[in-house]
């Protein structure tokens, strides 16, 4: 890809990832704009925003999948990533286990791919047929998938959605197992709130733009959060942030000198 | 040359032909491509209409045009306002049309042109040459298909996983249009143009009943096309059907007792 370098200059050295202004239209209208980012190992970012914030182009465009319009993506020397899509649907022709799946390229000791099954609780699958899996299930093997190369950096795109509380529960605490044990850096994408918080290292709240940035643990009970997700988080939330701007119902930018807070209004807003 | 010989020609030839759609086949069903087979079985009849017009061997023809209808494709998809139905649909009827247009041409300035066997192939008139051309393609064929098989099955499963594992998805989409191209021309003999894109799938299609991977399914797939074709041989030799037709038949038939008799 064009847009992917892959050397890393003195000021980004530790850095696995660099995105230096990211932006992207399509067709006219702007999907993402200059949007700046890092992402070191061993740290949890977590990619929250309203549908149609940008959110899924962004990390397409972090893998290399989509090409930025402007802007540059730096990679680390050989990066190893690890990408967990949403979700993955195998052609009901296409005859394949999980451990087809895990070792499509044969380059995996059967062993590798029973111990990364394992690591995500899903060792009894290795034979299963991937048609027949749950969706809880599929995250998992993919997951697993992700985890054989040994990666660097691991991406995941909703990983827990189409879950129950639990099971998303569960998941959010194996990401954090595998952070704790591979000393990856890992930026997901949610829409679970409240649950991804607590396994969270920074948030980045994106909304075409990045709104803000912050540390859930430092800033609680954030008055503007609350704004931006309306009820959904129901006053619990457990993460805040600093705006220079505020939206007006379409999401553009609207200049604000009292402002300091997020005046976003997902339902209202037109992002879509 | 004994009505031996003759027949165990074609059965080299009808084998030859097995041991290519059984693989690729699996492929095609898997990447829902039997548009692009039709397609490039469609241009071949263009093939081998030029080919005789440079008194050149059809197959020859026919794997060129197919190399070139691959390479056209190839690049209108990069036009994404069309889909890739509509587009195979422009340049199937395209070159079926031209192929007709220039056969009638060369009917016309005096080549003894007999259509029907390009259609239908002409498997009791394979000859010693056809038969080192087509083992040639095969064993090329299936060496490049073996080296590729891995990253195939992976973008089958889904591009985006593949593409971050750093498979190199339009190469190997490419790669495997010219391959299926050079699969036409080794089928043109043996069950003719009409008729190629039904043993690409049908095999493949009853091979899905037995198979736990894919792997297995592109075995299972090669050995069904193999039995068809000792089948439809039999048949054509023992009533005095058309051979082409008799093998799609018995693919057919392989496929639909296989239905009814296996419990899923």
């Amino acid at each position: 890809m064009p847009s992917i370098k892959h050397q890393a200059n003195h000021q980004t050295e530790n850095a696995l990832l660099v995105a230096e202004n990211i932006g992207l239209s399509k067709s006219g209208k702007t999907i993402l704009t200059d949007i700046s980012l890092q992402l070191h190992s061993k740290e949890i970012i977590t990619l929250i925003g309203p549908n149609g914030a940008g959110k899924t182009s962004l990390i397409r465009i972090l893998l290399g999948l989509t090409d930025a319009t402007t802007g540059t993506v730096t990679r680390k020397n050989n990066l190893r990533i690890g990408y967990v899509p949403q979700r993955i649907t195998v052609p009901a022709v296409m005859p394949l286990r999980v451990y087809d799946f895990l070792n499509v390229t044969g380059m995996y000791s059967d062993e590798r791919c029973h111990l990364m099954l394992e690591e995500v609780d899903c060792a009894y699958l290795l034979y299963s047929s991937m048609q027949t899996l749950s969706g809880g299930e599929m995250q998992r093997v993919l997951l697993a998938r992700a985890l054989l190369k040994a990666p660097q950096l691991l991406v995941l795109d909703e990983p827990a959605s189409g879950m129950d509380i639990i099971g998303q529960q569960a998941l959010y605490e194996t990401i954090r197992q595998i952070r704790d044990k591979h000393d990856c850096g890992v930026l997901m994408v949610s829409h679970d709130l409240h649950l991804v918080m607590a396994a969270t290292d920074r948030v980045i709240c994106l909304n075409t733009h990045i709104c803000c940035t912050g540390h859930p643990d430092d800033i609680t009970e954030h008055p503007e959060y609350i704004k931006l997700f309306g009820d959904a988080i129901d006053g619990l939330a457990l993460y805040s942030h600093h705006h220079d701007h505020e939206h007006d119902i379409h999401g553009n930018i609207v200049s604000s000198e009292h402002c300091q807070s997020c005046e976003h209004h997902e339902n209202k807003s037109s992002h879509d | 040359m004994g009505v031996d010989s003759f027949i165990a020609y074609a059965l080299a030839a009808g084998i030859a032909l097995a041991l290519l759609v059984g693989p690729l086949g699996s492929v095609v069903v898997w990447r829902r491509m039997a548009y692009f087979g039709d397609t490039l079985a469609h241009a071949a009849l263009l093939g081998v209409a030029l080919a005789i017009a440079a008194e050149q061997l059809p197959m020859a023809g026919v794997g060129l045009m197919g190399g070139i209808i691959a390479t056209v494709l190839f690049w209108l998809e990069k036009q994404r306002d069309l889909s890739t139905d509509t587009l195979l649909g422009i340049l199937s009827h395209s070159a079926l049309a031209l192929g007709l247009i220039v056969l009638s041409v060369l009917q016309a300035q005096g080549f003894n042109i007999n259509l029907m066997t390009y259609l239908f192939g002409d498997l009791l008139a394979v000859n010693q040459l056809d038969l080192v051309i087509m083992y040639g393609s095969v064993l090329l064929i299936l060496l490049i298909f073996s080296q590729i098989l891995p990253s195939l099955i992976s973008i089958s499963v889904n591009e985006d996983l593949a593409r971050v594992d750093g498979i190199a998805v339009e190469k190997i989409r490419f790669i495997f249009m010219i391959l299926l191209a050079l699969v036409i021309a080794v089928a043109l003999k043996v069950v003719g143009i009409l008729l190629i894109t039904a043993l690409l799938i049908i095999p493949a299609a009853t091979a899905r009943l037995y198979s736990k991977s894919p792997k297995q399914m592109i075995v299972i797939s090669a050995v069904m096309a193999i039995v068809a074709v000792v089948l439809g041989l039999l048949a054509s030799l023992n009533w005095d059907f058309p051979t082409g037709p008799a093998i799609v038949v018995a693919a057919s038939v392989l496929f639909f007792v296989s239905r009814v008799s296996v419990r899923h």
